[in-house]
C-alpha cells in the first residue's frame, strides 16, 4: 500500500437485500487526486462513498481510510462529507448557520467534544471562504437551495480536511455559484492538496475540473485519467465511439 | 402573606421542587424529540409505565422501582424496533405502546382491586410526592441533565443530521441508546406531575413553544426550559389556590405559553 495512500479498496462488495449494488472494487484513492465519480443511476456511486465513509459494512472486501480499515479510523477531522441531501431536514430546525458549520469540527473533538475559543479562527477562516459572513447569523431554514449548499460545504470543510468527499454537491446551485465552487475545489486540491472525490452525473463537466475519472456501474468499467479514458478503445467500445468522442471533446 | 403561608406547607415545596426538576428535565429532552420527530415517544413510553405500574401493584412492589427499568428496558427495544426491523419511529412506538396498555389493562383485570391506586398515576399527583419521591427525582433529574450536557454537541450533531454526524466518527447508536434511557426515565418521573395520560404534552408542549421564538439552537433549548419549569411552577399554585387538578393545569398552561408564542411570531412575520 502506497505511504500516501487515502483510500485503499480491496475487493469491496456490498449487497443489500441479496442484490448486488458493488461487486469486486479494487483501488486506490493516493493524496492530492482529484476524482470524478460517475455512472448512471443505481450504479453505487453513493453506496461506494458511504462505505468509504463507514456509514456501510461491506458485506466483503475491506476499505482503509489513510492505511487503517475503517472500522479502527479515528481521524474524522482529516475527512469532510458533503452528503447528498439532508435526510429528513426540517427547514423549522433553530440552528444558525454558525451553528452548523461548527459542528464540522466535531470531528476533530475527542470526548466531550467540546468546542471552544481556539475554534473561532477556523470558523471564521472557513466562513469567509464560503463569502457566507453575511448570513452566518441566519436560521439554517432561512437560507435558499444554494446558501444551504454552501453552508454544507462551509461544514465539510471547516475541519480543514485532507480528504473531501463531496456527493452530487452543485445539484442547487444556479450556473455561476456552480462555477465559483469549483474553482474553490481546483484551488483547494491544487494549492490545499486537498484530496477530491466528487459525485456527478456530468462526466463531460468534472472532466474539466478532476485529475481523474471512476466511472462505476456496480463494478469499476474505467478508473484513470480523462486522458487515458479518451484514448481508451475499450472506453469507445463500452460507450460507443460517438459518446467518447462527445464526452472527451466537451472535456478540452 | 398567603403565598409565604402557601409555600410553607410541606406537600407544597415538594411539589415545587420535584417539578421544577422534572419540569425541566422533559423540556430539555423535549427539543431533542420534537426536532427528531419522536414526540410521541413520551405517549408510547407512558403507555408502558401504566402497564409496569400495573405490575407494581399486582407484585405489591412500588410501583416506580418496577416501572423505572421496565420503561427503560422497552424504550431500548423500541430503539432496536427503529434500527433493526426498518420500522418508521412511529410505528415502533405505537407496537410498544399498545402493548404496554394492553399488558397493564390484563394487570389490571387479573388483580381487580387497585383501581384507584392506577387512576392516581392515570392523572398524576404531584401535590401527593413523598420527600423520597422527590429525592429520587432530583438524583435522577440531575444525573439526565448532566448526561445531557455531557452530549449537548453528539446530540446536536446527530439531531441534524445524523449521517454526518456519523461521518464525524460519533458513535450516533450509543448516543441514541443514552438518550432513548434518559427519556424512558424521565417518562416514568414525569407520570407523577402530569400522569401516564398527560406526559406527551410535558415533552412536546415546551420544546414547540421555544421553536416558535427560538434563533438559535442553544436559546431554543433555553426558553423551552423556562417555558416547562415555569408551567409546572404556575400551574401548582393555581391549582392549588382553584382547587383544580395541577397535571391538566399545568397542560393548560403549556398550551397558553405555546398559542402567545405562536401569536408573537405571527405578528413579527408580519
Amino acid at each position: 500500500m502506497p505511504v500516501d495512500s487515502v483510500v485503499a479498496a480491496r475487493n469491496l462488495c456490498f449487497k443489500y437485500d441479496g442484490a448486488e449494488i458493488l461487486h469486486g472494487i479494487t483501488l486506490t484513492i493516493t493524496a492530492g487526486d482529484y476524482i470524478g465519480l460517475v455512472g448512471p443511476n443505481g450504479s453505487g456511486k453513493t453506496t461506494f462513498i458511504r462505505t468509504i465513509l463507514g456509514l456501510l459494512q461491506p458485506t466483503h472486501g475491506s476499505v482503509a481510510l489513510f492505511g487503517r480499515n475503517t472500522s479502527a479510523f479515528t481521524g474524522w477531522g482529516k475527512i469532510g462529507y458533503l452528503p447528498q441531501k439532508l435526510i429528513g431536514f426540517n427547514p423549522e430546525f433553530p440552528a444558525r448557520v454558525r451553528e452548523i458549520v461548527s459542528l464540522g469540527l466535531l470531528g476533530t473533538k475527542r470526548f466531550p467534544r467540546r468546542l471552544d475559543s481556539s475554534d473561532v479562527p477556523a470558523l471564521d477562516a472557513t466562513i469567509a471562504l464560503l463569502d457566507i459572513q453575511d448570513i452566518q447569523n441566519k436560521l439554517i431554514g432561512e437560507l435558499s437551495g444554494g446558501q444551504l449548499q454552501r453552508v454544507l460545504l462551509a461544514r465539510a470543510l471547516v475541519s480543514r480536511p485532507e480528504f473531501l468527499i463531496l456527493d452530487e454537491p452543485t445539484t442547487a446551485l444556479d450556473p455561476e455559484t456552480r462555477d465559483t465552487f469549483f474553482n474553490t475545489l481546483k484551488d483547494l486540491n491544487q494549492n490545499g492538496r486537498v484530496t477530491i472525490i466528487i459525485v456527478t452525473h456530468d462526466i463531460a463537466d468534472i472532466g474539466k475540473y478532476a485529475s481523474k475519472l471512476l466511472y462505476l456501474d456496480k463494478k469499476i468499467i474505467f478508473y484513470g485519467s480523462f486522458e487515458d479514458f479518451c484514448s481508451s478503445p475499450d472506453m469507445a467500445s463500452y460507450f460507443g465511439e460517438f459518446a467518447q468522442h462527445l464526452i472527451c471533446h466537451r472535456h478540452t | 402573606m398567603e403565598l409565604i403561608n402557601f409555600l410553607s406547607y410541606g406537600f407544597i415545596q415538594r411539589a415545587l421542587i420535584a417539578g421544577s426538576f422534572i419540569g425541566l428535565l422533559c423540556s430539555l429532552l423535549g427539543v431533542f424529540l420534537v426536532l427528531r420527530r419522536l414526540s410521541l415517544i413520551g405517549d408510547g413510553l407512558a403507555h408502558v409505565t401504566f402497564g409496569s405500574i400495573a405490575l407494581g401493584l399486582l407484585l405489591n412492589f412500588y410501583p416506580l422501582y418496577i416501572a423505572i427499568p421496565v420503561v427503560m428496558l422497552c424504550s431500548l427495544g423500541i430503539l432496536k424496533l427503529m434500527e433493526r426491523a426498518r420500522l418508521y419511529g412511529d410505528a415502533a412506538i405505537g407496537i410498544v405502546s399498545s402493548v404496554g396498555i394492553a399488558g397493564g389493562t390484563l394487570m389490571a383485570s387479573i388483580a381487580g382491586g387497585f383501581n384507584v391506586d392506577l387512576f392516581s398515576y392515570l392523572f398524576g399527583n404531584i401535590l401527593a410526592i413523598s420527600t423520597t419521591e422527590v429525592v429520587i427525582s432530583m438524583a435522577l433529574s440531575g444525573a439526565v441533565i448532566i448526561t445531557i450536557a455531557v452530549f449537548y454537541n453528539e446530540l446536536f450533531s446527530l439531531t441534524f443530521d445524523e449521517e454526518f454526524a456519523r461521518a464525524t466518527g460519533i458513535r450516533t447508536e450509543r448516543i441514541n441508546t443514552v438518550f432513548i434511557l434518559a427519556t424512558a426515565l424521565t417518562v416514568v418521573l414525569a407520570t407523577r406531575v402530569v400522569g401516564i395520560l398527560l406526559v406527551s404534552s410535558l415533552l412536546i408542549l415546551p420544546a414547540v413553544t421555544s421553536l416558535q421564538l427560538a434563533k438559535g439552537f442553544k436559546i431554543a433549548i433555553v426558553i423551552s426550559c423556562i417555558t416547562g419549569v415555569l408551567s409546572v411552577i404556575a400551574g401548582i399554585v393555581v391549582s392549588f389556590l382553584m382547587n383544580l387538578p395541577a397535571g391538566a393545569t399545568i397542560v393548560m398552561l403549556n398550551l397558553l405559553f405555546f398559542i402567545a408564542a405562536f401569536i408573537y411570531r405571527s405578528v413579527h412575520r408580519e
